[in-house]
């Protein structure tokens, strides 16, 4: 972040103690910068780290009757022996795989489509880009009631009657459960990512490409020896941010499927930290679990943070 | 202003401003809650949402009738939603203490406001003094808010579970709107007939999610004579004959029948706005629910009739009886804690007002002559009286309610830990409504290991 710095005023006199003074002086110039920083540091302190703190807490007590006691790893315990548990890991890392390749890959060649239009090139990405702005409870429940009814009324059941393709239960098929919320949530969210991956695309020099065609490299060649090379640090980092991202996943299993779908097939992390802790009465079994992801999560985040650094 | 000393002048304002408003937000907003000068300013919620228009109207006389009766006492409505205690926003209002100062629960709530420490016990308020009718309300009522021997809520609604079904779909199956089914098998070849009209509609629905379907299948269980959980409610006890027959019969109508409609995982307002568009021929309900679909789901009463529940070879062991109350903050002053009885006394529990002002119903799009709730007990002056008002301004057809009232069904409570069992029970009925290979052996298990599970954490 860059500090904004005061000018020294005219005539001014050196301290008696150099150590001290350069303290000072240092902490004046900067005043202003600090200043702005204690509104930042105040939100993210009040809104951020103290709940994350107080979950912290809460995942080695336990409240009954009014009373809270420690007690130590047993939330942890319990949580990790929750039949549910293993299931809402699997799920969720089933869904991250799946948005990875769907909503990693589809975006990117949309993006490097929309990159080859001459024409209508602000239209197109507008387009592409409104679903971003529609509320996401809003689009779920469009595919909910819409997309995925499991009757012939559905929409894609009446395309895949009229293909004559067998039909699909959607949301209540444990098989379809996953690829369903997947496809809503690329569906919802892809318009970002191709708006990252268009301005990336930009900056790539115009004279690589040329240089390529003049190599007689056709239009795969270009896309592996010249686009994916240059953004290769753009893919890397919404990559992991994605992956940060949908291992979150929360809203599609509650819109889409109820909460925990059927038989547990949509039951995500944070859905069981919702269920335990909303559903359950078990508001510190939920913090454990809340402790369990943040620590999964924050492998990722270090990545993430390395990768960024690496491209500034 | 040099423009280095604009930014910290201006810094400064946004930090200010960031107090100011932080200090705002810890800032008791309520600046009722409590007693001055004699005066007594209380906070109740569950008023009625916008859309109930003339639930809230009537909801907004009491208020102002009661005041005008009380003047010492001001009451501060809060609206919390059209179903007044959805679990988790009450778990949310009751972790962070913004519940109100007399505050709605159902009778499955006691144990997770216990263990929150935030109620208050009211024993020793609630009296003749502060309720009129309280000698007269039903004994079995105020157990169900009393632990340990402390009274912590004043019931004001209950129900009990019967057999709704739909007469117009019915008479169009050719089936016998006066002989509803008795019997599970018989809801079953009922239920056949009336899928087989087409159009989408289910012959017999069913909850599965957002632990309604939890909910049901503790009400089916008790219809086979099981229990969910041991004597002792200490071990889950549903994974046994009667649980299996309760999935197997639902699996048989699903799947064997395909009498149940396509879509599944149905939580509360999703089956009730079916039913309200015709396309479901029975389900299990109290008889509110007719009220639920009538006044939030453009059905129509006379669409709808109630027996008891079935049995699986005779009349049901048992049905599922449940209801609501108010709860009180722990920390309310004496007078604050009496004004609230007075005022549930008025609104709730006074025969001819408030929720028992039948006369004033009657007009509205609101049913009267429903069979429950039942709150006062058999034979108390309390009781004549509101039966007496209630034939009197009857609007809906009690005949429609008949079978239903005649042949009553042993009342059984609802499980210790009720809403944590049924967001696991949920899993095993979604599990039979939605896949046809469901192995209900295994997910009464899975159930039953999660159950003991949370029973084991929780004690």
């Amino acid at each position: 972040m860059a500090v904004i710095t005061a000018p020294a005023p005219a005539g001014h006199k050196a301290p008696a103690s150099p150590a001290g003074g350069r303290r000072s002086r240092k902490l004046r110039d900067n005043l202003t910068g600090h200043t702005f920083l204690i509104g930042a540091v105040l939100c993210f302190a009040l809104f951020m780290w103290y709940p994350m703190i107080r979950g912290l807490v809460m995942s080695f007590q336990r409240t009954r009757r009014g009373e809270t006691t420690w007690v130590g790893w047993d939330n942890y315990i319990r949580i990790i022996d929750d039949p549910s548990f293993w299931i809402a890991w699997k799920n969720t890392f089933y869904f991250t795989a799946l948005a990875l390749v769907l909503g990693f890959a589809v975006p990117f060649f949309v993006a490097i489509l929309l990159n080859e239009f001459r024409h209508a090139k602000g239209y197109l990405r507008i387009l592409v880009y409104l679903p971003v702005m529609l509320p996401p409870a809003s689009a779920l429940f469009l595919f909910k009631f819409y997309a995925y009814d499991p009757s012939e009324a559905g929409l894609f059941n009446a395309i895949l009657t009229a293909l004559n393709l067998p039909t699909s239960e959607w949301m209540q098929s444990p098989t379809m459960t996953m690829p369903a919320m997947v496809l809503a949530s690329t569906w919802m969210n892809m318009g970002s990512a191709v708006l990252i991956y268009l301005a990336a695309l930009q900056n790539i020099p115009g004279e690589l490409y040329e240089a390529a065609e003049l190599d007689g490299a056709g239009i795969w060649k270009r896309i592996w020896n010249v686009t994916i090379p240059q953004t290769r640090l753009i893919l890397a980092l919404l990559a992991m941010l994605q992956i940060v991202a949908t291992m979150q996943l929360f809203i599609e299993p509650l819109i889409l499927a109820n909460g925990a779908g059927t038989q547990d097939s949509a039951t995500s992390v944070a859905y069981l930290i919702y269920q335990h802790g909303f559903f359950q009465n078990d508001l510190n079994g939920a913090a454990a679990l809340g402790m369990i992801m943040l620590v999964v999560l924050a492998a990722f985040s270090a990545v993430y943070v390395r990768l960024s650094t690496k491209e500034d | 202003m040099s423009v280095p000393q604009y930014r910290k002048v201006a810094a400064l304002a946004l930090v200010a401003g960031l107090g100011f408003s932080l200090t705002a937000c810890s800032t008791k907003s309520d600046d009722g809650g409590d007693t001055a000068g004699g005066k007594v300013t209380i906070s109740v919620d569950c008023q009625p949402v916008a859309a109930q228009k003339e639930l809230l109207a009537n909801w907004n006389a009491d208020v102002a009738e009661f005041q005008k009766q009380n003047p010492d006492i001001t009451i501060k409505s809060v609206s919390v939603g059209e179903q007044c205690n959805n679990p988790p926003d009450f778990t949310a209002r009751l972790a962070g203490g913004t519940m109100t100062d007399v505050f709605y629960g159902y009778m499955t709530d006691l144990q997770q406001v216990l263990d929150s420490g935030k109620a208050m016990d009211i024993t020793e308020y609630a009296n003749k003094d502060t309720i009129p009718t309280w000698d007269s309300v039903d004994p079995a009522l105020k157990e169900v808010f009393t632990d340990g021997g402390k009274l912590y809520a004043v019931p004001v609604k209950n129900y009990s579970m019967g057999l709704v079904y739909n007469k117009t779909l019915f008479t169009k199956a050719g089936l016998d709107v006066n002989n509803p089914p008795k019997t599970w098998p018989e809801v079953r070849a009922a239920a056949k007939k009336i899928a087989a009209l087409g159009n989408g509609i289910a012959g017999y629905s069913e909850y599965s999610a957002g632990n309604t379907g939890g909910w049901h299948f503790t009400s089916l269980i008790y219809s086979q004579g099981g229990r969910v959980l041991s004597e002792d409610g200490k071990k889950a006890a549903f994974n046994d004959a009667a649980g299996k027959q309760v999935l197997q019969n639902l699996k048989d109508m699903r799947y064997g029948d395909n009498s149940m409609g396509s879509r599944q995982l149905l939580q509360w307002a999703d089956l009730l706005t079916n039913a309200g568009a015709g396309k479901v021929g029975m389900f299990i309900g109290a008889p509110d629910s007719t009220q639920a679909i009538v006044s939030q789901f453009q059905g129509k009463y006379e669409d709808w009739a109630m027996a008891p529940l079935p049995g699986q070879t005779g009349p049901a062991k048992g049905t599922l009886g449940g209801g609501e109350g108010y709860f009180f903050k722990a920390g309310l002053s004496p007078d604050q804690v009496k004004a609230g009885l007075k005022w549930i006394a008025y609104q709730k529990l006074t025969v001819g007002k408030g929720q028992l002002d039948y006369a004033r119903a009657k007009p509205q799009n609101y049913p009267v002559g429903l069979p429950q709730p039942l709150l006062f007990t058999n034979g108390s002056e309390a009781q004549k009286q509101e039966l007496e008002l209630r034939t009197k301004n009857a609007n809906v057809d009690t005949a429609n309610f008949k079978i239903f009232e005649e042949n009553p069904v042993p009342i059984q409570g609802e499980p210790r830990n009720a809403q944590a069992i049924y967001a696991v029970l949920d899993s095993a009925m979604s599990g039979v409504l939605t896949n046809p290979n469901a192995n209900i052996d295994a997910l009464l298990k899975t159930a039953e290991e999660k159950v003991n599970q949370l029973l084991a954490a929780g004690s």
